[in-house]
């Protein structure tokens, strides 16, 4: 065979496929782009929570993003049981000084880092949290102890606007 | 045969010389040369064909009352149910239409395995099929959320949070199928839409399984090839039309069966409590047909292992026809894989049970070992088996086998003369 000629036609013939090419691309982004979160769900990307009608011992679940937010004035020996833990004893390990601002509070949301199921509190092995669809055991500060969750329970972002309530988000 | 028709009436002549619809659909349906010795088991394409047409038109009309909104959806299917003329027969048909949908499909796709349907020429046939019952699983699933129930939100999170399982990209991925944080609303909206377009994409590749089976034509109980249009073969219609009818009118006892006395014994009760986002229902599990690979995903105990595992179970099905290596195509002139494949159709029953029980201790244990002879059958098994396996001399005909010996003498020396 000889060599190749590469002819205008040639490189009509390339440049238009590759014009039409990108131009069929940045048009398919919106149809992609629509099913991601739109303004109105963003728009509700903070709640904020009075905590004074909490006892030790008492948790509640508020909703944030759609999502169950865990808010528990943990007891005492929850704490110590948390602090007490050896790290490296944990598929996941991070300190219960690292998940909780404030001690007694512990904020998390309330879904099973397996497949988003909400678990049970005050169950299973660790005395924490237990979900019931595939058997994830978390502990007192919500770190997976035994089961098929890869990672711990996610703390949100959230500050103290002052004593005695929170803004999550 | 269907370049010789004619259709009788003038008004059918004339538009059949501009379009030859006609001709299409008489060649595929009426002269179409079937072997003559399929059995009951070859009934079930044209069941699956009417499952799909009754799933579309009662699909269609309950979508004339369905409203696909977070806020609203589970009172308008209480609404189809109490308030609508005949709601509640129309929900219960589709409802357990796909639940006799996917009876069908499994029985058709273990008659392909049971008599190897899915070997050279066929396999583009089979490829075909494990694409239409990758699109059933997504329709059912879709259709499954909703009714907006307990079981339908929490069965939508765990299915949409196996996404979650993809390196780096996870979470962007589950919170565009979502269109939010979490399931709901915008789900529930897109859901429906792609509820009802699959179904329509479902019967384009239904054509194409046809179209792709005419070509070499059906396979049979023996296995062997026929020629088409010879002693061995008949025509569809009547023969292979009738037999399909009366096959259809006892499927049909059964599906009525279920509509009329025990509509909501395939169902989960806990369906009929609205959707809790708070709430996870004590036990989730899958609608039955799901059971099986829901098992497989269960019994991994690494999130991304497991989904990796459940797809695998059902994309290996495609690479099936070079997977196994036996030029025989039915199980009855192999030996071997003749028990093999009972024990891999045990097998899958065992994994639908599991898949229904809580996933520790013994269950768990089990549920690993079937999951592994799932899987083995597929790549140890079956590529082995056509290397180790004595198979039994084939019939020349399809009338060989049901001669008798006098028969077959003279037939040997009729075609001896001939020659």
């Amino acid at each position: 065979m000889s060599e190749k000629q590469v002819t205008r036609r040639n490189f009509l013939y390339v440049t238009t496929g590759a014009f039409a090419a990108a131009g069929a691309a940045s048009l398919a982004w919106p149809f992609v782009d629509q099913m991601n979160p739109d303004a109105s769900v963003k728009a509700l990307a903070s709640t904020e929570i009075d905590l004074r009608p909490i006892i030790p011992g008492q948790s509640i679940t508020v909703m944030w993003r759609g999502k169950p937010v865990f808010i528990r004035r943990r007891t005492q020996a929850e704490i110590d049981e948390a602090k007490k833990v050896n790290l490296a004893d944990l598929p996941h390990p991070e300190a219960d000084s690292d998940r909780a601002q404030n001690p007694e509070w512990l904020v998390m949301v309330g879904i099973c880092t397996h497949l988003g199921c909400v678990p049970l509190g005050q169950k299973g092995d660790y005395n924490g949290w237990f979900c019931p669809c595939h058997g994830s055991h978390y502990d007192t500060s919500g770190r997976i102890r035994k089961g098929p969750a890869p990672t711990n329970l996610e703390i949100p972002d959230y500050v103290f606007l002052n004593e005695t309530t929170i803004k999550i988000g | 045969m269907s370049e010789n028709y004619a259709p009788k009436s003038a008004v059918g002549r004339w538009f059949n010389d501009r379009l030859p619809l006609l001709n299409l659909i008489y060649g595929h349906l009426l002269p179409y040369p079937t072997p003559k010795n399929l059995n009951y088991w070859w009934t079930f394409g044209g069941i699956l064909t009417f499952c799909l047409v009754t799933q579309i038109i009662t699909g269609l009309v309950l979508a004339m009352h369905y409203v696909a909104d977070a806020d609203l959806a589970f009172a308008s299917v209480e609404h189809i149910m109490r308030d609508v003329n005949y709601g509640w027969l129309l929900r219960y048909i589709h409802a357990n239409g796909a639940s006799l949908f996917f009876m069908a499909v499994y029985i058709h796709m273990a008659r392909s395995l049971f008599y190897g349907s899915y070997k050279e020429p066929r396999e583009l046939i089979w490829i075909i099929g494990v694409f239409i019952f990758l699109l059933m699983i997504a329709t059912a699933f879709m259709g499954y959320v909703l009714p907006w129930g307990q079981m339908s939100f929490w069965g939508a999170t765990v299915i949409t949070n196996l996404f979650s399982a993809i390196p780096l990209v996870g979470e962007s991925v589950t919170n565009w199928l979502w269109g939010g944080y979490a399931v709901g609303s915008p789900l529930l909206t897109r859901f429906f839409t792609l509820h009802y377009l699959m179904p329509f994409l479902i019967f384009a590749l239904v054509i194409l399984h046809v179209w792709a089976l005419h070509v070499p034509g059906n396979n049979n109980p023996e296995g062997i090839n026929v020629v088409q249009g010879s002693q061995d073969t008949v025509p569809f219609h009547p023969h292979y039309v009738v037999k399909d009818m009366f096959a259809l009118v006892v499927f049909l006892v059964v599906f009525a069966g279920f509509v009329f006395f025990v509509p909501n014994l395939l169902g989960h009760t806990d369906n009929y409590i609205e959707a809790n986002p708070l709430q996870t229902p004590e036990h989730i599990v899958p609608e039955w047909y799901f059971l099986p690979f829901y098992a497989i995903l269960r019994s991994v105990p690494d999130k991304l292992g497991g989904v990796i595992l459940m797809v695998s179970a059902i994309a290996i099905l495609a690479f099936l026809p070079w997977l196994d290596t036996s030029k025989v195509r039915s199980a009855k002139y192999r030996p071997l894989y003749r028990q093999f494949v009972w024990l891999f159709f045990a097998n899958v029953i065992l994994l639908g049970y599991l898949g229904a029980q809580t996933a520790d201790g013994l269950f768990l244990i089990i549920g690993r070992i079937a999951t592994a002879y799932y899987f083995a059958h597929f790549i140890v098994i079956l590529p082995l088996l056509g290397y180790i396996e004595k198979t039994k001399p084939l019939p020349k005909s399809l009338s060989e086998p049901v001669l008798s010996p006098e028969e077959r003498q003279m037939k040997a020396a009729a075609s001896g003369a001939g020659a």
